[in-house]
């Protein structure tokens, strides 16, 4: 089966427990081949241990989400800089 | 597109099961009563968990239905053969029943009622779930949007909303529906019930240089095809949103 | 724990067994994915054991199937909580195919096809615990289940048995592997539950 993915899209409940803002509408780029894009837009196998979001142009990993019970680990190696956005502080 | 907004922090609420509407034979609407709410814009999704009587939990997202609406929350579930959670939700919950959502989340797949682009919709199965929501708050807020949806489902009895989609689409103006089918009877004479292709998204969706926003939702290889369908005829790539369900969704 | 929802039993066997701590009996076998199935051709399959200086060892498809193969029944315990009792595979013992080479190192990193790694001390790999199995239910491995050929290794929880394997490497130094370095437990012995760092 190769379709067994769905979009970083899926992944904005378990990334909005860890973070402030919404993660998904960030834009961060491929390590492996430059991509630029939504993390909504990533690539996401999450029958296996963890969440793994894969790049869509290249394959390579960007990052990895691990849920234990009382802590969360999340690996963003393969993602160069994530750009956020903030709401106005005014 | 996307405002970022100051939330609070997630936390899981208790969502009450209020009344349950039969959409076809393997699909249902669960009208859920969640407090304190905070809304949400159409497009999103809830993570939905369940909990078993020695603690075992199973967790999935659903999308929601409903135009914002206080404290009512409208989820529409496809049973999956074999699945672990959508044939409890399909086939055991009644009203009074609880069980635990977050959100609502999710800031990409979301149409903005103040964008008065034009937008097509195409849905594969249950991905006219989080589209329903746009086309029904586009009613409710009175948006002039244009809006086109291409809905396929395997046969029409298959389809959840038609009833309310037929009526929508005479008395909304702006808002055009077609249907298409993947498995019709080979009698069917109608080459525009067929599996939705380039020549379908031609005729009933929007042209390219009119700069459509387009959302596609469904199966995971559903919404592979159509969106680089959309992107080879010339759609932007950064207009053509995606919601994929994973290899069932409908 | 969250409220109970009535009548939710979830994907789950009743039968009363000994598991380890956490699990749940499963009578299917649920295949987990951390990215696309890789598709490997048998034509260009290799499978290599790398020393701590660099001396290898490889077999290609024809030259594994000619080592001696083992029989071999076991239970699968998944760190996602389900567990599997009575498997039955066929494969090479890792004494068989670590038997040649002349090494003092303590550790291994193994890397799969697809680029999944995880990491395991050596001894745990000798003495009859663990394989590369090419067979399961009497039938060739299929790509989802790892195939061609994938570790076993079933007294650890499951991700250490990486599917499509493709070599081991043998470390002075301990390396975490694909999971080990993003929170799961370096060593995962499903009876003490060591799922996370710090178990
Ligand atoms: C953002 C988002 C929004 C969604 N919105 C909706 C929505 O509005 N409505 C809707 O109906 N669905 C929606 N879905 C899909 C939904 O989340 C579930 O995936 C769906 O309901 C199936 O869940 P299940 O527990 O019934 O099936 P699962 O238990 O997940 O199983 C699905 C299928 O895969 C097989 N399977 C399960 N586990 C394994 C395994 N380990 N190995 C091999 N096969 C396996 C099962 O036999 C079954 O055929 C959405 C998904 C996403 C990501
Ligand atoms: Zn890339």
């Amino acid at each position: 089966m190769s379709d067994t993915w769905v979009d970083g899209n899926g992944l904005a409940g378990a990334l909005r427990e860890l973070f402030a803002v919404d993660i998904t509408t960030a834009r961060g780029t491929c390590v492996g081949c430059g991509t630029v894009g939504p993390v909504a837009g990533a690539r996401v196998y999450t029958r296996a241990p963890g969440v793994v979001a894969r790049c869509p142009g290249c394959g390579g990993v960007l990052f990895r989400l691990v849920r234990g019970p009382d802590r969360a680990w999340l690996d963003l190696r393969g993602v160069t800089c994530l750009e956020i956005q903030v709401p106005d502080s005014g | 597109m996307a405002r970022a907004a100051v939330l609070g922090r997630l936390s899981w609420r208790v969502a009450d099961v209020v009344d349950i509407v039969e959409e076809t034979s393997t699909a249902r609407s669960l009208i859920l009563d969640v407090p304190d709410w905070p809304g949400h814009r159409p497009g999103q999704h809830v993570d939905l968990r369940l909990t078993a009587e020695d603690g075992y939990t199973a967790q999935r997202s659903y999308s929601i239905s409903s135009a914002p609406d206080g404290g009512r929350v409208e989820l529409t579930v496809q049973r999956v053969e074999d699945g672990e959670v959508s044939p409890y939700l399909v086939d055991v919950v009644e009203p009074g029943d609880r069980f635990e959502v977050r959100g609502p989340v999710g800031g990409y797949f979301v149409w903005d009622p103040d964008d008065p682009a034009p937008v097509l919709l195409v849905a594969g199965g249950s991905g006219v779930v989080p589209l329903m929501a746009m086309i029904r708050t586009r009613a409710a807020r009175g948006s002039p949007a244009p809006f086109r949806l291409i809905y396929s489902s395997r046969t029409p009895g298959t389809g959840v909303y038609r009833q309310e989609l037929r009526v929508r689409a005479e008395s909304n103006p702006g808002l055009e529906v077609a249907f298409a089918f993947t498995r019709v009877p080979s009698t069917a004479t109608d080459a525009g019930r067929r599996r939705v292709g380039t020549d379908r998204l031609r005729e009933s969706g929007w042209p390219p240089d009119l700069g459509p926003t387009c959302f596609v939702c469904g199966p995971t290889g559903f919404v592979e095809s159509i969106s680089r369908l959309l992107v080879d005829a010339g759609h932007d790539p950064a207009r053509v949103l995606t919601e994929r369900f994973g290899p069932t969704g409908g | 724990m969250g409220i109970v929802s009535r009548g939710f039993g979830g994907r789950r066997s009743s039968r009363a067994v000994n598991l380890p701590p956490g699990q749940y009996l499963v009578e299917d076998f649920p295949v987990l994915s951390a990215g696309p199935t890789p598709l490997v051709n048998l034509g260009s399959w290799t499978f290599t054991v790398r020393s701590e200086t660099g001396e290898a060892q490889e077999w290609n498809w024809a030259q594994f199937l000619a080592l001696p193969h083992e029989s071999i029944t076991v239970d699968l315990h998944c760190v996602t909580k389900w567990s599997k009792l009575g498997t039955a595979w066929e494969g090479v013992s890792l004494d068989t195919l670590l038997s040649d080479v002349a090494s003092s190192a303590e550790f291994v990193l193994v890397s799969a096809y697809g680029g999944y790694t995880t990491n395991l001390p050596l001894e745990d790999l000798l003495d009859g615990k663990a394989w590369v199995a090419d067979r399961y239910d009497g039938e060739a491995l299929s790509p989802e289940h790892g195939g061609p050929a994938r570790l076993l290794v079933p007294h650890l929880y499951l991700w250490k048995s990486a599917k499509w394997v493709r070599d081991i490497q043998l470390l002075n130094n301990d390396e975490p592997g694909f999971w080990e370095s993003v929170g799961y437990h370096n060593y995962g012995d499903p009876w003490r539950e060591q799922r996370y760092w710090g178990d």
